[in-house]
């Protein structure tokens, strides 16, 4: 079965266009990359699969259940988890308490007014698991307004990883980091157990290709390209938009 | 060490009647403590959610009218009192279902509208809440046979009142739900992802505000023994906003310490200038000045940095002890 397929989908902004007649499918465990210019829709793409946006027309469906107008936080409890390309975690909050925050969301405790959250110890010591993971045990009690840009690479992808997703949305998770960054959070992702299937848009070619074994290409919110690393590097349309010929 | 304090600040409130003299300071104490219950119930929006309520004196004002008219029909204290807090927290559902379509300016307007709408019923429709003359009341409840009628009998319950509300916000800052809360305030997209119920968790909260605003609206109406459209006014809401502000948003002692600095403005510069609104306005000015977090966080801020002066020897002596180095 399909872990996550996408069907005419078209979403539109006023006037302007922006996921046009999208169709994709992503098998199980699949590493597959969506790469396009500025402006493509590739967050747009992940904002209308996670329940962000609504599309105006098409389908989206999860290992088979139609979940196109279902509210995205129950996508999450279905297996959905995404990381944002603008860091979109808690200032305030430890590294522990963010990541402790992510697994709260899928328990039934999130409603509990009478406990004391930092007594969960079962929880808690989950947290600093995941936090260990992405190599950032060693700075879970700090506040994260307190951590480097490259920590809160990491930490947004513990949050997405805390919460065992079947379907891993990842949104440019090197966007401005160094090269060695990228190498330390690419042997991250690379070590993603097989049974999560992971989506990950990506500008930097050089890093992503290594990862993905298929590849999708969006320009103008179309998909103009898709099928294996060399078919997509070598088709004449992916030259054509990346390189202006 | 925060233990002792604790335990020290309970003392000292419990046994204030005892030794502050006349009546007169009783009663400015009881009053700080409805306020403080108020501005508690508001700072669960306003400083936990990130929700700011200009229209929370409606809820107050809702509790104080239907407790005077469920009063005054000839019904008990205990009716009156379940009565008048299901129908504020009713009517903070209705708020809320309302002022959560918009967050940011979009609630505050809403919240705005909403608190003038109570407060045109209270002052039009003069057949249910008798305008501008207000309702006046006769009698406190006496709960357990205690005598509410005196100042200190009544302090001393406000009290009790006080530290529960306390209580109940301090578990609830605390819990998950809390921490939810709050989560909804600093990244709401964020917590829809993660697979929070963003928009149920704003209207519990605003429930709950809305509980303990309806508590110190019964208090104010037993206290004043009287109730009138003043207490709905759009500046009896930014006053409680004010309070939340002044103090602290966001933590458990500001709206205390911003109720406190508020009725004692209120109550002791009026006896000296006739503006005392302007004494007021002053001291709100320099704490955004000089404290833009409010007085409690600012204050913490200020001893900690005094502490580590006092700590640390003064610059002047580490370098007189170093001796002379070279320029």
């Amino acid at each position: 079965m399909t872990a996550l397929a996408v069907r005419g989908l078209d979403k539109s902004f006023g006037g302007l266009r922006v996921t046009s007649d999208v169709t994709l499918a992503v098998e199980p465990g699949e590493r597959r990359l969506i790469i396009g210019p500025n402006g493509a829709g590739k967050t747009t793409l992940f904002n209308l699969i996670t329940g962000e946006l609504r599309p105006d027309r098409g389908a989206i469906t999860l290992f088979g259940d139609d979940i196109t107008r279902m509210p995205g936080r129950r996508r999450a409890h279905l297996g959905v988890a995404r990381t944002y390309q603008i860091i979109t975690l808690f200032p305030n909050d430890t590294l522990l308490r963010n990541v402790t925050l992510s697994l709260l969301g899928l328990t039934r405790m999130r409603w509990n007014p009478f406990v004391r959250l930092d007594r969960q110890e079962a929880l808690i010591t989950r947290a600093r698991d995941v936090l260990a993971r992405v190599g950032l045990a060693h700075l879970a009690e700090r506040p994260l307004g307190q951590t480097a840009y490259g920590e809160r690479r990491r930490v947004e992808i513990a949050m997405a990883l805390a919460q065992n997703p079947r379907v891993l949305l990842l949104d440019e998770p090197f966007a401005g980091l160094s090269i060695e960054e990228r190498r330390d959070v690419l042997a991250l992702v690379g070590g993603i157990p097989r049974d999560v299937t992971v989506v990950m848009i990506e500008h930097d070619m050089d890093v992503a290709l290594d990862f993905a074994e298929r590849i999708t290409v969006l320009h103008f919110g179309e998909v103009v390209v898709e099928g294996t690393r060399a078919e997509v590097v070598a088709h004449p349309r992916t030259r054509e938009i990346y390189l202006g010929e | 060490m925060k233990r002792l304090a604790l335990a020290a600040a309970l003392v000292v409130l419990a046994t204030l009647p005892l030794w502050v003299s006349g009546t007169y300071y009783v009663n400015i104490a009881s009053q700080i403590l409805f306020y403080a219950i108020f501005a508690l119930g508001v700072n669960v929006l306003a400083g936990y959610g990130g929700l700011v309520s200009l229209g929370h004196a409606g809820l107050f004002g809702i509790a104080a009218y239907t407790g005077a008219k469920i009063l005054t029909s000839g019904h008990g204290h205990l009716v009156t009192d379940v009565g008048a807090l299901a129908v504020t927290v009713l009517a903070a559902a209705v708020f809320a279902v309302l002022a959560l379509r918009g967050t940011g300016l979009g609630f505050v307007m809403i919240t705005v509208a909403l608190g003038q709408i109570v407060w045109g019923v209270a002052y039009r429709w003069i057949s249910l809440t008798n305008g501008d003359n207000g309702i006046t009341i006769t009698g406190r409840p006496s709960p357990f046979g205690l005598v509410l009628t005196t100042p200190r009998g009544f302090y001393w319950a406000t009290l009790v009142v006080f530290l529960l509300a306390l209580a109940s916000m301090a578990i609830f800052v605390a819990s998950p739900l809390g921490a939810a809360v709050r989560g909804t305030r600093d990244q709401p997209r964020r917590m829809n992802a993660l697979g929070y119920h963003v928009w149920m968790i704003r209207f519990v909260a605003f429930l709950f505000s809305g509980f303990w605003t309806g508590v110190a609206g019964l208090l104010y109406l037993y206290y004043n023994q009287f109730v009138s459209p003043q207490a709905v006014a759009l500046t009896a809401s930014a006053e409680a906003l004010l309070m939340v502000i002044s103090g602290g948003t966001g933590t458990l002692l500001g709206p205390i310490v911003g109720a406190g600095l508020v009725v004692v403005i209120k109550n002791v510069a009026s006896a000296y200038i006739e503006r005392w609104n302007f004494v007021l306005g002053a001291i709100f000015v320099l704490i955004v000045v000089f404290m833009p977090d409010g007085l409690v966080p600012g204050v913490t801020r200020l001893a900690r940095r005094a502490m580590a002066a006092v700590r640390r020897p003064a610059p002047a002596a580490v370098a007189a002890a170093r001796g002379p180095v070279g320029r």
